[in-house]
């Protein structure tokens, strides 16, 4: 069962994927990742990170996705030229091909060492709401709060950049 | 049986497709999400590792990562409006300012 639900999941994932970066419309692109991002949240609750699959959902699929599908439709782009247009694509496969050189033996190794099976700390609150928050506001307190302040960067810079400045100085 | 040799490949997987997005795309939107989508196969290899040892120090990554790239997304679509505000396109290949 779990076997089958990873699989149909992966499948998904992949084909929103290419999906995403073969569809010439910006607009086609950004659904699609909202696809991917969807079941990658399934793949976390098959892994028992509960909290991460709905901030997934949340947070990604619904808040950074809108912010970019409401930039697209505020630009009204007309596009032309899509996958391998412009630029050469042997250097581009090739890139491709030295990354998957360089991931593979990193997978492989993984594959050949021993699985240990080491059980969960906690089954009881592994990945939930309570086991996440209380390591986030006890060992992590300071990566949480320091987080914060560069959100609160990131709002006031991304203000700041795309104040009109003819209407401030008026 | 599912390992997790099985998500690493995922991962794997989705990080090149990724990969050739940015390499790909000349749209900076289009490139800005193929880097999304990188940051999510990051996030499952955080989340895959963490169940395997039974340790949730992964999921906190997981936290901060998005945090990171809530912010990403915010200031990169913001410098993208500028952008096109000041070259009326967001072609990569046209916006050549720093060239030289």
């Amino acid at each position: 069962m779990s076997a089958l639900l990873f699989y149909i999941l992966a499948i998904g994932s992949v084909s929103c994927a290419l999906l995403m970066i073969l569809s010439k419309k910006a607009v086609n692109s950004a659904v699609a990742l909202v696809g991917v991002m969807l079941c990658l949240a399934g793949l976390f609750a098959m892994q028992n990170a509960h909290l991460i699959a709905a901030l997934q959902v949340l947070v990604y699929a619904g808040a950074i996705m809108v912010l970019v599908l409401f930039v697209i439709m505020l630009l009204n782009l007309r596009e032309k030229g899509g996958l391998l247009t412009g630029r050469q694509p042997f250097i581009q496969v090739g890139a491709v091909v030295l990354l998957n050189g360089l991931l593979a033996p990193l997978v492989s190794d993984y594959v050949m060492a021993p699985t240990t099976g080491i059980a969960l700390t906690d089954p009881a609150t592994f990945g939930t709401v309570k086991g996440v928050g209380t390591m986030l506001f006890t060992e992590y307190l300071l990566p949480f709060e320091i987080a914060s302040i560069l959100l609160l960067a990131a709002l006031v810079g991304a203000v700041v950049l795309t104040k009109n400045k003819k209407n401030s100085e008026g | 049986m599912v390992t997790a040799a099985h998500y690493l490949g995922l991962s794997a997987i989705l990080f090149s497709i990724g990969v050739v997005g940015v390499l790909t795309r000349r749209n900076v939107i289009v490139i800005m999400m193929s880097i999304e989508l990188m940051l999510n196969s990051a996030n499952l290899l955080f989340v895959t590792f963490s169940n395997q040892l039974g340790d949730m120090t992964g999921h906190v990554f997981v936290f901060m990562v998005m945090a990171v790239a809530a912010g990403e997304a915010a200031l990169g679509l913001a410098i993208v409006l500028t952008m096109f505000r000041n070259e009326e396109t967001v072609d990569i290949d046209r916006i050549s300012v720093l060239k030289g």
